[in-house]
């Protein structure tokens, strides 16, 4: 049975993102659910009801009661949390870490599974459904544009016949998803960019945008990284690092902040000196507000401007204020997710706990909470959940059939090879048989040994097994010493032959292998 | 002198090595030992014969091992390793004769000494072993004659070709019939036999288009491998049987690979021919060739941060293997991506482009199979085809009335500029068009492939 999966109206102020758009309900249809959505779901992010009508989204009033999957942006409120049935599945940001008892209330409902799209492990496999990337893209693009819109300059230095205009500074603190985009988007307006992050491995990344990496003499052999993300710094490269952002602090015009440490509240990296440091008409966007915030003075989701005139931004909605953009990027991770959920292209997903990226996400599963996943490093799963199956019966069914078939082929040949065995171990003399033997199980061999070879040794390889066909000479020099000169002459020959062949098919493997290298 | 007892441990010790030798060939960082433990293994074997019971007579064996040896490393250190297929074809045809030889004498020798049902076995074997040699034998010399450019790579179709191999087969058997029946056997039905058997190899090659060739040099070497364990089973001897057996089953395994990469069936590339199998005209290919020159590549490959080289047979028969590695050298030096991608049957032979571009020294990590890089296509900014043809035509996915529809291609296509360096307007060795070269984004560079290369180098100083 096909699943209905609905979306529901985020209920959070200033929400306007959506989980579904037309365009990725067409592509999840091909999956084979059935969508509903919940009456003005896509509104604030310019989708229409009749839009969602006409790509065959079911336009309804409550979701929440009538769906079997529920797919949101935020992490459900109380209420909502209260309205997932049993048995149902739901996927959304979630943040399991800093929810915990969210999740206790969602696992109490017995759901079948609850999937958080903000726990995607960061491998290659999985970057199409990293919904975390999509959103700090959209929040770094958007960071300069509210720092634009509230600085009182020109990006792009200029001269014109009314005066010279210097460019403006952007410091961009964090070079992840966000704060690359953030560099991309300043520099494409014309403004001089510097970027610092504690991991040194991403300078190539910074300078690849167009931006000045701000190097730091510091030996900090600890400031690895942790599956993609910074971890927490040593006291002394702290200090280390906060002078040298006391140095900038005089000098740039705009600052855009995008530390953050997984699990943890955000690092404060600018402090109240340096704001009091900075130009009148300076601004700090500050995009872990939401975990706190990097400088001092932010107030999430709130603009404030400072004694001495610098403007701080706080907002916690970057990815909302594009709600378009987001719901599309959004939307599309939810679509590849599903995908991966259902490689039947049922209607029915598969909470596949052997799958890393799956195990990933699922924080809660048949009531049991699974988070934390184990790391991404180990591939096994801590204990075997059995795959879910819809109906058990008809699985079942189908693998005994098929099973049957095959032994019924199976027990054909089996008795065609008995006879035949029958036959030759009734006539043959037992001498044969034994050759029997070896050949057979040297036939098995051969296809075991040859079976893995690797592509590119085919040729050394053919080289080879050529040069050992060469064995043939044994039964020439067997028969050389014969008496009759025929059979001699013939031998002599067959060892001539095959003698060339040794030696050829050996030494030329030899040269042939001696040319490969690895750089 | 050594017992016989001695001489079967030495076999004993002889057949673990060979199946260490082909099990060390199986990756690359062992197949150095691989190749030890074969020679080692054969010097064991033949040492252990030579000085075991029923061999005497010396005068005549050592110089003749001499001199092939001689002739065996005058041949090993003196081919070209553009020239390995038809090498490897030749010394088959050696290992067929040999057998033909040994199964003639098994049977001269033979004459009286058997009794009953042993008769008869050791009759049919001696049968089955002149056979398979003899259509090793004529089949690899064919092999031989289209690889090296001596014969038309084209399939010979004749009128009823199948009705005539099956006819073939069945006089062979009726031969065999009359060969067991006689007391003593005459000789007669052996020798008429082996003349069909020659014919019957030579034709079933012949009927084999030069695009198959790389399975059936991998299917002759089968066939050697068979044609020894039937030797084995007709002298009683078990080193001949198990190395028989371990040659004949990987080569068949080997052969296997080949026709699934290329979405054959292995049934009809035995029974050779593209022919027969398409229903419906093929589409008609639309737009026209464009042709580029030097200077525009070198803009172009200045322009691209990452390169796909996709060598083919043209590459090989221009000796262009060093002067792409030259470029690859230089390309990479300026930071860009420059791999190479392998079709599983592009060349002549299995892994034929893999030996060429080793021999050039081209890392082995840089060189890719077709599964591990047709992905990363549509991110590349520039592929150039050195002397391929079929194995990158879109009408393999395309046209389901092309004769080599759904065989695996690279999809070179989807890469933003492709550049195909060729030598003239010719079609590939299957004979099919290839759409690709009429696409927009594809650029024809006429001329052999050393030559546009080398004039690609000096532009780039």
């Amino acid at each position: 049975m096909a699943q209905l999966i609905g979306v529901p109206n985020e209920v959070a102020e200033d929400e306007k993102r959506v989980a579904l758009t037309p365009e990725t309900a067409g592509r999840i249809h091909k999956l084979g659910y059935k969508l509903q959505i919940e009456k003005g779901a896509g509104e604030s992010a310019n989708f229409s009801d009749a839009a969602y009508s006409e790509a065959g989204v079911d336009v309804v009033d409550d979701v929440w009661a009538s769906s079997d999957i529920v797919m949101k942006v935020r992490q459900p409120t109380d209420a909502e949390a209260g309205k997932l049935g049993a048995g149902k599945t739901l996927i959304s940001f979630l943040w399991p870490a800093q929810n915990e008892d969210l999740v206790k209330k969602l696992s109490a409902q017995k759901p079948h599974a609850v999937l958080a799209m903000d726990q995607v492990p960061r491998i290659s496999r999985a970057q199409k459904l990293d919904a975390l990337s999509s959103m700090a893209n959209i929040a770094g693009y958007r960071a300069v544009v509210e720092a634009a819109n509230n600085f009182g300059r020109f990006f792009t230095g200029q001269v014109t016949a009314a005066g010279k205009v210097p460019p403006a500074k952007v410091l961009v603190i964090g070079a992840g998803v966000a704060g690359l985009a953030a560099i991309g988007a300043a520099r494409s307006m014309g403004a001089i960019v510097r970027s610092f992050d504690i991991r040194p491995e991403v300078a190539e990344q910074i300078e690849s945008m167009g931006a000045e990496f701000l190097f730091l003499d510091f030996d900090n052999e600890d400031a690895g990284t942790e599956g993609g993300y910074a971890k927490p710094s040593s006291p002394e490269f702290r200090e280390k690092q906060l002078e040298l952002f006391r140095g900038q602090a005089a000098e740039v015009d705009i600052v855009i902040t995008t530390a953050l440490i997984p699990g943890r509240p955000a690092p404060k990296l600018w402090l109240e000196d340096m704001v009091k440091a900075m130009k009148p008409g300076s601004v700090i966007v500050d995009l872990a507000a939401e975990q706190g915030g990097n400088c001092d003075l932010t107030v999430p989701g709130e603009r404030t401007v400072t004694d001495n005139d610098v403007t701080v931004i706080g907002y916690t909605d970057m990815a909302s204020r594009m709600a378009a953009q987001s719901s599309q990027l959004y939307g599309t991770n939810l679509r590849h997710m599903l995908d991966d959920l259902t490689p039947e292209k049922d209607g029915v997903p598969n909470v596949n706990m052997e799958d890393v990226v799956i195990r990933g996400c699922t924080v809660v599963k048949e009531g049991e909470v699974t988070f934390p996943p184990p790391p991404v490093a180990t591939s096994a799963a801590p204990k075997p959940v059995a795959a879910v199956k819809v109906d058990p019966e008809e699985e079942a069914r189908k693998a005994e059939e098929a099973a049957k078939k095959a032994s019924i082929t199976k027990g054909i040949m089996i008795a065609i090879a008995a006879s035949l065995l029958a036959l030759i171990g009734l006539t043959a003399p037992p001498d044969f048989l034994s050759y029997l033997i070896v050949f057979i199980l040297a036939v098995i061999v051969g296809y075991y040994v040859i079976w893995n070879v690797s592509h590119s040794l085919h040729t050394p390889l053919m080289a080879v097994t050529n040069a050992i066909s060469g064995i043939i000479v044994i039964g020439a020099l067997l028969q050389v010493s014969s008496s009759s000169t025929v059979v001699q002459v013939l031998a002599g020959l067959g060892v001539f032959l095959a003698a060339i062949n040794i030696f050829g098919g050996f030494l030329v493997t030899r040269r042939m292998l001696a040319m490969f290298q690895k750089s | 002198m050594l017992s016989q007892g001695s001489v079967t441990a030495a076999y004993i010790a002889a057949s673990v090595l060979f199946i260490l030798s082909l099990s060390g060939l199986s990756k690359q960082e062992s197949s150095k030992n691989g190749v030890f433990y074969g020679v080692i293994g054969m010097a064991i074997a033949i040492i252990a014969t030579v000085l075991g019971p029923g061999v005497t007579n010396y005068l005549l064996l050592i110089p003749l091992i001499a001199v092939a040896g001689v002739v065996g490393w005058y041949v090993a250190n003196k081919v070209e390793m553009t020239q390995m297929p038809e090498l490897v074809a030749i010394l088959h045809s050696f290992v067929g004769l040999a057998a033909v030889f040994v199964g003639f004498n098994s049977h001269i020798d033979g004459i009286g000494k058997y009794v009953g049902a042993e008769r008869t076995i050791h009759n049919v074997e001696i049968f089955l072993g002149v056979f398979i040699g003899a259509v090793t034998f004529t089949g690899s010399v064919v092999a031989f004659g289209k690889l090296s450019g001596k014969m038309s790579g084209n399939a010979l179709t004749l009128p009823g070709r199948h009705m005539m191999n099956l006819a073939a087969i069945a006089v062979s058997v009726i031969l065999g019939i009359i060969f067991c029946m006689g007391n003593p056997e005459p000789h007669w039905p052996l020798i008429v036999m082996t003349v069909i058997a020659l014919f019957f190899g030579a034709h079933l090659v012949l009927a084999i288009g030069g695009a198959d060739m790389p399975v059936v040099v991998s299917m002759l070497n089968s066939y050697s491998g068979w044609a020894a364990a039937a030797v084995g089973f007709m002298l009683g001897n078990y080193l001949l049987i198990v190395t028989g057996a371990l040659v004949g089953s990987s080569g068949a395994i080997l052969s296997y690979i080949m026709c699934k990469a290329m979405n054959r069936s292995f049934v009809s590339v035995i029974l050779g021919g593209w022919g027969g199998e398409t229903s419906g005209p093929q589409q008609e290919v639309e737009g026209e060739m464009v042709p580029t020159n030097v200077d525009t590549v070198v803009q172009q490959l200045d322009d691209s941060d990452s390169i796909v080289f996709v060598p083919g047979y043209g590459l090989a028969v221009a000796q262009a293997q060093g002067a792409v590695s030259e470029l690859t050298k230089k390309l990479r030096a300026k930071g860009k991506e420059v791999r190479f991608a392998i079709h599983p049957v592009a060349g002549r032979l299995p892994g034929h482009m893999n030996v060429l571009l080793a021999e050039a020294k081209v890392p082995y990590d840089y060189v890719l199979e077709m599964e591990e890089i047709n992905d990363d296509f549509p991110q590349t900014d520039f592929v150039m085809i050195l002397g391929a043809n079929d194995i990158v035509n879109p009408a393999a996915q395309d046209d389901p009335n092309s004769p080599i529809a759904g065989m695996p291609v690279l999809e070179v296509w989807k890469a933003k500029n492709v550049v195909i360096s060729k030598r003239g307007q010719g079609r590939g060795y299957s004979g099919v068009e290839n759409p690709l070269f009429f696409k927009d984004n594809s650029r024809m560079l006429y001329g052999d492939a050393k030559d546009s290369l080398d004039a690609i180098l000096k532009q780039m100083d």
